[in-house]
């Protein structure tokens, strides 16, 4: 079982999308049977990842390895780490949701929609454990085909312009990446990941392939000034597009910092990080901004994506400054880069099933459209104001925890990062608690607010499951941190250890 | 010298077991044709199974002949190799694909004739001796079987007038290039005194050239790059495919595009790497610069097209411009990615037009972008069929053209071209765009078009092979890869 859960992870999803597409729209309920009861096998068994994970090792762990395209020494090579195993079983998680989320909703090719999200879980899992550059990469870039036509097919008016502006934009950004892979074989031999960190290149070499992979994340995470597709993307996907958007895709961006750029460009990394810095500072002072002045829910929602992503950055660059003052500090920023990846994907799916559950009933995503919906939906109310709570970073919930560890590691950097990093917690209270005050609070100016129904069973399970993991996470985050530390710990000093040929 | 010259003129009839499959496929021509003529009209598809026979057969026979090494016959002017039987068995395989495709096109646009399927087994045939000749001549005599061939295929839709248009331009443009090649041959020839391809390797390779001597030879492969160059249709001599694949008949476009690429990379392959291979730094230039333009000229241009016959006559030219890029590295897996490349090319561009052929109906044509609109609705399966064509013609893995396009890219960059590898990738993430389109049709915009697209069964069947083999093979592309190293 060990040795073959992460293809089981990868290819049941898959192939399960495929026979989702068999059962077809004609019989759209037994669709979303199959699809449900896969991703529910899927959740539990990525849960074997974690009861069975070693937190005492950065080595690979669950690794899958066979030879596939023996010409160029291409492997089919797969292995998780603390950084990678957190974020597989967040995709597994998300799935679920995302599948209980459109049920009802999605009454245009259901069968299509839940096959789409079933082969991107197994794509974007792929995504996270390849551990071969090309394997990687044609998870990386097969992964864009099914969010095209999720953005395609069930989107809003202005779909086809989002989604080939999402793809196109996405691609751009990747073939670099692939180029500078094959630069790397060809000096070193091996296409594998592994082998690619140990790979000594000179500053010039190191700056090359830092910027090449730096376009492919930065297009993904998304950081000023390669953001624009995001809210584009986000307003006009369906509800469970946005969420695995939000909380999954943005997070391979993340990823690939973690696992490329830092390790495989250690001197680059250090040289241009003060670059980088900057840049995330403007993602998250400036977007902040940007988002305050929303009209859309989803716009807005997208533009604090933007910003909560810039911590990740933020936290991942500001630990070559903080290293000289503290190692703990570096490596408190490290891990809080990470926590920040875990806990935006619970915050921002939670945000986009908010928006979601109120798209559903009035088709609408104008703030000025509502007012008052607290009194015809407490219910609803409730989780919108603890999910509004957790995105600005309140205390006790998850948002907290990683902004929090954020901004200490980057006060061993440097003040003034850590004050501007901290600015966003009042800039995304305002711009979250302004929303909620419009739509929530205050008097209904819509009848049809009034006759709104509250949630039913499923919404009420769906965003009762998220508030749990908010919550859970912000009171005690430990379980996720321990898992990570080992690898986190790894690459920090991968980090820190010069290529540079004497 | 002497000894071999006199092994080169002996005639053993067991040599003639290497030209099993040509001198059986002229057979049947003949035969086929003769039964054509005492056939009635309501009995022409007995024509279309006795070619599919007769190709199939001759699969067969070359697929049997894999794997006897090298053997010359007919005094050195034709070759048997494990290239040439390769080869051939693609190209029957792809002809038998296309017929297959054709059957319904032909039907409805009252094109179903015997000449039909005759002229396609005549072009077979050239294109066979073209991957097989030793010699300039015979190259140059499969060359011209094939052109001839092609030129009244185009035109066999007489009462159309652009297909008439395509026709003459091809002929005349064809043979202005055919005379280029016959020139460049013609200096070759002059200069070393033989039209051996084995002996003009020996002759080029040669210490003892003279300056005047190596300047001829320059000149002559300079003739024959451009002949080349025109049959594979790289820019700049490119003018005559977005015309001729508009104006022929659709099922004559799909053969077009794909059957005759694999003899004309064959015939670069005989005539630039076996025989003139030790000019490999020469024709490389000439290569990355007609590489370069073509993928630019093939994706920019493209993106203005409504028309997808014509739209993918310029997706051709670029994926044309990747396989000059496989074959400038001057690597032997280079030279392997580039015959890669060909292969996936053709199996990916056979497709694409099947799906086309589809949407045709009586009295309709379809040609253009907008009939693909919501083919999603109406056929889920067959829009699912083009959006893997077209993805993995847009290069997006796991799809078979995403292999082709970095194993190229691979040996671009190990040959130190990084910048061409740039260039190279920009522009398919350009040409990304006008394969979005074609999605973006069929998927995203609504139709009021609703009714299913029907088509026989053995058409689905080979529509949806064709299809599942660029996943499949995108899958475990090692084998094919295999294959196109195991001919070098």
């Amino acid at each position: 079982m060990e040795q073959v859960l992460l293809s089981l992870l990868i290819w049941m999803p898959i192939l399960g999308g495929f026979a989702t597409l068999i059962v077809g729209n004609q019989r759209a309920l037994s669709a979303k049977w199959v699809a449900l009861s896969l991703s529910l096998i899927v959740f539990i068994l990525s849960l074997g990842l974690y009861t069975g994970f070693d937190n005492t090792t950065h080595l690979m762990q669950f690794v899958e390895k066979s030879s596939w395209i023996s010409q160029f020494n291409i492997n089919y090579h797969l292995g998780v780490d603390g950084i990678s195993m957190p974020l597989i079983i967040l995709t597994t998680f998300s799935t679920i949701l995302v599948i209980i989320a459109g049920w009802e909703v999605i009454q245009n090719r259901p069968a299509h929609y839940m096959a789409a999200f079933l082969m991107m879980e197994g794509l974007i899992i792929g995504v996270f454990s390849a551990l071969d550059a090309i394997l990687y990469y044609v998870f990386w870039e097969a992964s864009l085909i099914p969010m095209l036509l999720i953005i395609g097919i069930w989107g809003g008016d202005n779909r086809i312009y989002a989604s080939i502006k999402f793809f196109l934009y996405t691609f751009i950004g990747s073939v670099f990446m692939l180029i500078s892979m094959i630069y790397m074989y060809n000096i070193g031999g091996s296409f594998g990941i592994l082998d690619m960190h140990a790979l000594s290149l000179t500053m010039t070499e190191q700056s090359w392939i830092f910027w090449a992979f730096f376009l492919a994340f930065a297009v993904k995470v998304p950081m000023f000034p390669v953001h624009t597709w995001l809210p584009d993307a986000h307003v006009q996907a369906p509800t469970g597009g946005s969420v695995i958007l939000a909380a999954i895709m943005l997070k391979m961006g993340g990823y690939g910092f973690f696992r490329f750029s830092l390790p495989i460009t250690p001197d680059a990394s250090l040289n241009f990080s003060d670059i980088v810095i900057v840049i995330s500072l403007i993602a998250i002072v400036y977007i902040g901004f940007v988002a305050l002045v929303q009209r859309d829910m989803k716009k807005l929602i997208a533009y604090s994506s933007i910003s909560h992503m810039g911590f990740v950055t933020l936290g991942l660059f500001a630990m070559f400054l903080a290293v000289k003052n503290s190692y703990e500090g570096a490596l408190l920023g490290l891990e809080g880069a990470m926590v920040q990846m875990i806990s935006h994907g619970f915050i921002s799916a939670a945000m986009f099933l908010v928006v979601g559950v109120l798209y559903d009933r009035l088709h609408s995503r104008e703030i000025s459209t509502y007012g008052g919906v607290i009194n015809s939906m407490p219910k609803f109310t409730g989780f919108a104001v603890l999910f509004a709570m957790a995105n600005a970073g309140l205390p006790a919930t998850s948002g907290f925890v990683g902004e929090f560890m954020v901004i200490l590691g980057a006060m061993q950097a440097n003040f003034w990062i850590s004050t501007l990093a901290a600015t966003t917690l009042i800039l995304g209270a305002a711009y979250t608690l302004w929303m909620v005050k419009r739509v929530f609070w205050g008097p209904i100016h819509n009848d049809a607010v009034k006759s709104l129904n509250d949630i039913n069973a499923r919404e009420f399970f769906i965003l009762g499951v998220l508030a749990l993991a908010v919550i859970i996470m912000g009171v005690y985050p430990q379980p996720v941190i321990e898992v990570m530390h080992s690898s986190i710990e790894h690459l920090l000093n991968q980090a820190l250890t010069s290529k540079l040929a004497i | 010298m002497s000894n071999t010259a006199q092994n080169l003129f002996q005639f053993d009839t067991s040599t003639l077991v290497f030209a099993l499959p040509e001198i059986f496929l002229l057979s049947s021509i003949v035969v086929i044709l003769l039964i054509d003529v005492f056939l009635k009209k309501s009995f022409k598809n007995i024509t279309y199974y006795l070619s599919q026979i007769a190709i199939f057969i001759t699969a067969l026979l070359s697929y049997n002949l894999i794997g006897n090494g090298e053997q010359i016959i007919f005094s050195g002017s034709f070759i048997h190799d494990d290239l040439a039987a390769i080869f051939k068995v693609a190209m029957m395989v792809a002809s038998i694909v296309v017929l297959v495709y054709s059957r319904t096109y032909l039907n409805i646009h009252n094109l179903f004739k015997g000449e039909y399927f005759v002229l396609v087994l005549l072009a077979i045939l050239g294109m066979m001796v073209m991957v097989s000749g030793y010699s300039l001549l015979t190259l140059y005599l499969g060359l011209e079987i094939l052109s001839l061939s092609l030129y009244t295929l185009i035109a066999i839709a007489r009462s159309r007038a652009n297909a008439v248009e395509a026709g003459l331009k091809y002929f005349v443009l064809g043979a202005i290039a055919s005379g280029l090649l016959l020139y460049g041959m013609s200096m070759i020839y002059g200069i070393n005194g033989s039209l051996n391809i084995a002996e003009i390797a020996q002759f080029a390779s040669g210490a003892s050239l003279e300056s005047s001597q190596q300047l001829i030879l320059n000149f002559g492969l300079v003739f024959i790059v451009i002949g080349v160059a025109f049959k594979l249709g790289a820019v700049p001599f490119h003018n005559w495919v977005p015309d001729v694949y508009q104006g022929s008949p659709t099922s004559v476009t799909m053969f077009l595009s794909s059957v005759p690429k694999i003899a004309a990379v064959a015939m670069l392959i005989r005539l630039l790497i076996e025989g003139l291979g030790s000019l490999q730094d020469y024709w490389s230039d000439l290569f990355i610069a007609l590489a370069i333009l073509s993928i630019g000229v093939g994706s920019l241009v493209a993106l203005m097209q409504s028309n997808i016959k014509r739209m993918l006559a310029y997706s051709t030219i670029s994926h044309i411009g990747f396989i000059l890029l496989g074959f400038a590295t001057g690597t032997m897996t280079g030279y392997g990615s580039a015959v890669f490349y060909v292969f996936t090319y053709v199996l990916m561009s056979i497709a694409a037009f099947g799906v086309i052929i589809l949407l045709n109906k009586k009295g309709f044509e379809s040609e253009f972008i907008s009939d693909f609109k919501g083919l999603g609705r109406r056929s889920p399966w067959f829009a699912l069929m083009m959006l893997i064509v077209m993805l993995s013609m847009a290069g997006i893995p796991p799809f078979i053209g995403f292999y082709s396009k970095f194993f190229i890219l691979q040996q671009v960059v190990n040959s130190g071209f990084i910048e061409l590898a740039i260039i190279a990738v920009i522009f398919a993430v350009i040409s990304a765009y006008y394969y979005l389109q074609i999605i973006k049709s069929m998927y995203f915009d609504e139709s009021d078009n609703t009714s299913p697209v029907s088509s026989p069964m053995d058409t689905q069947l080979v529509l949806s092979i064709n299809a599942v083999l660029i996943l499949a093979v995108g899958l475990f592309p090692n084998y094919w890869m295999n294959i196109a190293l195991s001919v070098f």
